[in-house]
């Protein structure tokens, strides 16, 4: 390729690295009875068998550890293994659990690592939670409460809010989002790039909206329809505000 | 079971000790056994305006540490047999509460008492979250401002995630607005926010407003509750909030300006 004539041989690189984001369940352990979770995570997988094939996991132990309750990493991930799961990392866990997983290589992740998971969570302490099934899909979010200036709310799929969003508050979905009440903090659909995403909502006042990236501030919205029911998506890469 | 409240607001200087001192009192002239805890470790002030600073022994840390029983450390008020006073340390610092000790006084304390009024600190750290974290009700001391407004957005926030009822998924803790330092002529003006606005912009029942009274400096100058003084703006607007909050059905006062014709001839109305 290169047209110098000089006598270093070049050689085009072929590989790169790259920051990426990958959204990954992560199994939340809240007990350490590896027959109850064996027997649970079946159960779980039954309910979705395709959704968790090969399906990459990160095993969550925060709760296990805050309990104080141990459990042997090589056991565990044998487990998820067994049932067609592909750990891919422990979070949450001791300075012992952490070696444990090094010496598997399986990769150790930082608690507060902006969780990229969907949460399917396994309760082997208490009786089974029947009403826990829909985790297993990710499905609208619905919320009643406030979301208050400093708070942030992050939805797998669609996040359906039915009361106030204040300023200072952040939601985020992969999906839509909808807000039956005012919005005046930021709203951020689509946030893993779905530009199909929309906002829809019934009092917009918002510091921030964005769909998959492409945002407006508060200084760009027009007055007239500051406070009105409107309805955002994107188009050619610009969002545009209709009103309801 | 005692009803355990919290006096909190995130921006310092409120008004949620006088807060706490009044209805603390007001609660307890009802004939409700009442408890107030200052959460406040390190500067002590609800003793000052309860006019009990020269009567204390132990404090809430005492307590907490094991030092001093709570019988020790409660001082009974002066005016009202059934009001007592549990004060903060002014010589510690406020790592020295934890969750399980401030747990342990609350839980004893719920015991013999009705009413628990915690006075919360400033802020949005441990000293406040403590002082919220076992709350089942909050009263969200507001005033008329923007960096008011938003703080106590945020204290709300908190108390709907990180409160004990939240963790615990159980009811929320039911909150109410008290608008402090309220002064329709400002209003008028424009240099303050209305009632109206707070209301829409924090969407919470409104307890209460106190309008902005000379009285109340001389009544924490006097070490006297400013519900105590009954010819008073605020202290009847306190009275009216302990009224409202006990079920009573009051008509809210002292939003518009007192001065005008009207007000004169119905009392401020
Ligand atoms: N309604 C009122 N009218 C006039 N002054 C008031 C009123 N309420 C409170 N104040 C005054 O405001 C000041 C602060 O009040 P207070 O100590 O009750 O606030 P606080 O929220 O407890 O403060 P901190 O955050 O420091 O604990 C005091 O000087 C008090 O006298
Ligand atoms: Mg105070």
């Amino acid at each position: 390729m290169s047209t110098d004539d000089q006598t270093t041989a070049y050689n085009a690189p072929v590989l790169e690295f790259k920051s990426g984001s990958f959204s990954v369940p992560a199994l939340i352990l809240s007990g350490n009875d590896l027959q109850l979770i064996e027997q649970q995570l079946q159960d779980k997988i039954r309910l979705a068998p395709e959704f968790f094939k090969n399906s990459p996991v990160i095993i969550d132990l925060k709760e296990l550890t805050r309990q104080s309750l141990n459990i042997d990493i090589a056991l565990i991930t044998e487990i998820a293994r067994k049932l067609g799961l592909l750990p891919i990392g422990i979070r949450g866990g001791t300075l012992q659990q952490n070696k444990e997983a090094l010496d598997l290589r399986i990769p150790v992740y930082s608690n507060n690592s902006r969780t990229t998971a969907t949460g399917t969570q396994i309760a082997t302490q208490t009786t089974p939670d029947v009403s826990q099934k829909k985790d297993a899909v990710p499905t609208a979010m619905v919320i009643t409460q406030p979301i208050r200036s400093g708070q942030r709310l992050y939805a797998h799929g669609d996040l359906v809010i039915l009361a106030q969003v204040s300023a200072g508050a952040e939601i985020l979905a992969e999906g839509n989002i909808h807000v039956y009440g005012a919005l005046r903090g930021r709203a951020l659909a689509g946030v893993q790039g779905n530009t199909d995403a929309r906002i829809f909502c019934t009092h917009l006042q918002a510091e921030l909206i964005s769909i998959a990236g492409n945002y407006k501030i508060s200084e760009d919205l027009a007055k007239t329809i500051y406070n009105k029911p409107v309805h955002i998506y994107l188009k050619d890469y610009t969002l545009v505000i209709k009103e309801l | 079971m005692a009803r355990i409240i919290v006096v909190t607001s995130g921006k310092g200087g409120v008004g949620k000790t006088t807060t706490s001192a009044a209805i603390a009192m007001g609660l307890a002239k009802k004939g409700h056994k009442t408890a107030v805890i200052d959460f406040d470790v390190g500067l002590r002030n609800l003793d000052l305006i309860m006019g009990c600073e020269r009567r204390v022994v132990y404090d809430f840390i005492n307590v907490v540490n094991g030092e001093a029983t709570l019988h020790q450390a409660l001082i009974k008020d002066k005016n009202c047999s059934q009001l007592y006073i549990l004060p903060a340390s002014q010589t510690r610092d406020k790592d020295a509460l934890s969750k399980e000790g401030v747990e342990k006084v609350l839980e004893e304390l719920s015991k013999t008492f009705k009413y628990i009024v915690c006075d919360s600190p400033a802020g949005i750290e441990k000293g406040a979250h403590l002082a919220m974290y076992f709350a089942d009700d909050a009263f969200v001391v507001t005033n008329p401002e923007v960096s008011s407004v938003r703080d106590s957005d945020r204290m709300l926030g908190l108390m709907s995630s990180k409160s004990r009822r939240a963790e615990q998924n159980q009811e929320p803790i039911k909150e109410y607005l008290l608008l402090s330092r309220y002064s329709p002529d400002r209003v008028k003006l424009g240099e303050m926010l209305s009632v109206e606005d707070v209301q829409e912009i924090l969407s919470l029942p409104l307890l209460g407003v106190i309008p902005e009274s000379k009285s109340v400096l001389n009544a924490s100058n006097a070490g006297i509750p400013i519900i105590l003084d009954e010819k008073s703006d605020a202290g009847q607007a306190y009275a009216d909030i302990v009224a409202r909050y006990l079920g009573e059905d009051k008509p809210h006062r002292f939003i518009e300006d007192k001065k005008g014709f009207f007000g004169k001839l119905f009392g401020g109305k």
